[in-house]
């Protein structure tokens, strides 16, 4: 085991460096100019110059980037340019608003999904299956946008039971912050339940025509017991990897949820920097949304071994 | 000729000895419910088994013997529809709710499956398999479980039973998978063990091995053993009687030795002759012609008339199982004794 994740770790290097080289290159050859967006129209093109000078931008690309990677192995990725303060000072306030976004989001999706998935799989061909079928075809097919809007025009509009938009950390009080996450979280939950409701409905349909489950019948343990831990240990792998997915997608696309909603999270913060060709914010953003990828990736391969013996011999 | 139609009084419906009975079958019939209706897969199938007796149903592919088997133990799928009575150790349980007759499984009736390697669970230890079944049936501890379970993996001839306990079964061989099915099955201390082909998917090496093994179990713990198979060569040396079938029929029931030598049926002497023999090189195998129909195209009268050399006038009606020498036989033109 303590192999198996040792080379899982080394794989993780090219994931985050492959992505950070690709944004290095498009960051500098896409037209802007940061130093002309933070001096304004009036400035001369002396005094942009003399900026673009100071910033470093008038090295060769090569040279900046060997600057920019040895400011990461130093664990310094420069000033950002807009908040005229340290990158590693800024990132962290927008990570854990989408960190904390995307866990409400991933349980709630997790915990409908697989009970939805499992109801629908027990009651196979029947209408409660036919109904939990409709609803994750319709909830696949909604714009998350769209069903943002939906959600905040009845429960924070006409109900009044939520605010409108916003963010309460969780610093504030666990209501106060579950009242601005809740909304989102749906909003941003909604598909990839459905998606998993899918998922865990064909595979335990699957597993449950496997010959152990009838063996486990067979040795007279309990239906609830043959279906709630020999068939669920199989038939969860597959929506574990659905889970991964989710996880990644959200932690990196969360952009027009944390729009809507007015949460100061990475994916808006990123959208920002790029308007303001902010280089070292945005390549700070990109550092830390791979790394947390990477980091994911291994949390669901050690998930897979853990569920499935097999993978870690191969 | 008068027909003595054959009942479960007659003596090759019964144990030959005077042993008491684990498992009576009387006229079980099952049908599949689905879009058009009912489909019979087995009909009127009667058979006993005693205390350490082995009681082979033999048959082709396709014949009614799995699900015979699945629907005894009660496992069978959900929409089959099952009719007849079965008693076990002396009680009816045939009309028992689905739940109660759940509860029966490994105390009193052990199954052994054909694939070990599917039939185990790919993702839970060996020792959590056997020990959650032995804590369920028998209310054992953890360690108590634990403890049994690896005396059980001892007694069926695997070493190292701690260590393979904490293993999975993808490091398993075929013959240590069936072997830890064997352990499964009798663990819980069953009556009744009804083994499933349990060689087919192993080497021939490790065949023997099997066999043997389910043969001094079988007698260690007196158990009553129905041995699934289509191999009638095991049944004359591993069998005290035989049942076989053919479309869903019992065709021919009586001692396995009597069957194996002189078949009465024109289907169990097809099936032996279809079978090479060791140590007879000239002798050709001569297969029977065609295929078993599939079910719900039996042909009216005579199931296996349309592939029976002997077929007469008479096998347009279907034939009772009725007393013939030594054996029942569900057959107009039953063969005599070297035919």
């Amino acid at each position: 085991m303590l192999r198996y994740l040792l080379k899982r770790f080394l794989l993780i290097l090219p994931t985050i460096f492959v992505p950070l080289i690709i944004v290095f290159l498009l960051l500098r050859l896409s037209p802007g100019d940061p130093a002309g967006m933070m001096l304004g129209d009036q400035a001369t093109p002396e005094q942009i110059e003399a900026l673009r000078t100071q910033l470093g931008l008038n090295e060769p690309i090569w040279v900046q980037f060997a600057i920019w990677l040895k400011g990461i192995l130093t664990l310094d990725l420069g000033n950002s340019i807009f908040f005229r303060e340290p990158v590693m000072e800024v990132i962290p306030r927008y990570v854990s608003v989408t960190v904390l976004l995307t866990i409400v989001a991933l349980i709630l999706a997790v915990a409908i999904g697989i009970t939805m998935g499992l109801i629908s799989a027990m009651h196979r061909n029947k209408p409660i299956d036919r109904g939990v079928v409709a609803m994750a075809v319709l909830g696949i097919s909604l714009p998350e946008f769209w069903f943002a809007l939906l959600l905040i025009f009845v429960f924070a509009v006409t109900l009044r039971w939520f605010p409108v938009a916003g963010y309460n950390p969780p610093s504030a009080g666990l209501i106060a912050f579950g009242a601005t996450i809740l909304l989102p979280a749906i909003a941003l939950g909604v598909r990839q339940s459905a998606l998993m409701t899918r998922m865990m409905r064909s595979s335990m349909l699957d597993v449950l025509n496997e010959p152990y489950i009838t063996t486990a019948r067979a040795q007279g343990l309990p239906e609830r017991k043959v279906i709630g831990s020999y068939a669920m240990r199989t038939a969860a792998i597959p929506v574990v990897t659905v889970a991964g997915l989710a996880a990644g997608y959200m932690l990196g696309g969360a952009v027009a949820i944390e729009i809507i909603f007015a949460l100061p999270g990475l994916g808006r913060m990123l959208v920002e920097a790029v308007s303001r060709r902010d280089y070292p914010l945005v390549e700070g953003g990109v550092l830390t949304i791979s790394l947390i990828l990477a980091v994911l990736n291994l949390v669901i391969d050690v998930i897979y071994a853990i569920l499935d013996p097999r993978i870690r011999y191969q | 000729m008068t027909v003595r139609t054959a009942s479960d009084s007659t003596p090759t419906a019964q144990p030959a000895s005077a042993r008491e009975l684990v498992l009576e079958v009387r006229d079980l019939s099952v049908s599949l419910r689905n879009a058009d209706g009912l489909l019979p897969i087995v009909t009127d199938v009667s058979f006993s088994i005693a205390e350490g007796e082995a009681v082979a149903l033999a048959g082709e592919s396709g014949c009614g013997k799995s699900i015979t088997a699945s629907a005894i133990m009660g496992i069978a799928p959900d929409n089959a529809e099952i009719s007849g009575t079965i008693i076990l150790n002396g009680a009816a349980i045939s009309g028992l709710p689905h739940r109660e007759r759940r509860k029966l499984c490994g105390r009193h009736m052990g199954f052994i499956f054909q694939e070990p390697m599917t039939a185990l669970h790919p993702t839970l230890t060996v020792g959590r398999q056997m020990t959650d079944t032995l804590r369920h049936n028998l209310g054992l501890s953890h360690a108590a479980a634990t403890d049994r379970a690896a005396e059980l993996l001892d007694r069926v001839g695997i070493p190292r039973a701690r260590e393979i306990l904490k293993g999975y079964v993808h490091e398993l061989s075929g013959g240590m998978r069936q072997r830890v099915m064997i352990a499964l099955a009798i663990s819980c201390g069953p009556s009744l063990v009804i083994a499933d082909e349990p060689t087919t998917a192993l080497d021939v090496t490790i065949q023997a091995q099997v066999l043997d093994l389910l043969d001094e179990m079988r007698r260690e713990f007196e158990l009553a053993m129905l041995f699934i198979t289509h191999d009638l060569e095991l049944v004359g040396d591993f069998c005290d009687r035989a049942v076989v079938m053919y479309a869903g029929d019992v065709v021919e029931r009586g001692r396995a030795a009597d069957i194996v030598r002189s078949p009465a049926h024109p289907y169990a002497r097809g099936l032996i002759d279809a079978m090479p023999r060791h140590g007879d090189q000239r002798a050709r195998l001569t297969p029977i012609p065609g295929t078993v129909p599939p079910v719900g195209h039996w042909p009216q009268g005579c199931r296996f008339a349309p592939r029976c050399s002997r077929a007469g006038k008479k096998c347009t009606v279907r034939p009772p199982l009725a007393v013939h020498i030594r054996s029942d036989v569900r057959c107009w033109y039953p063969l005599k004794v070297g035919q």
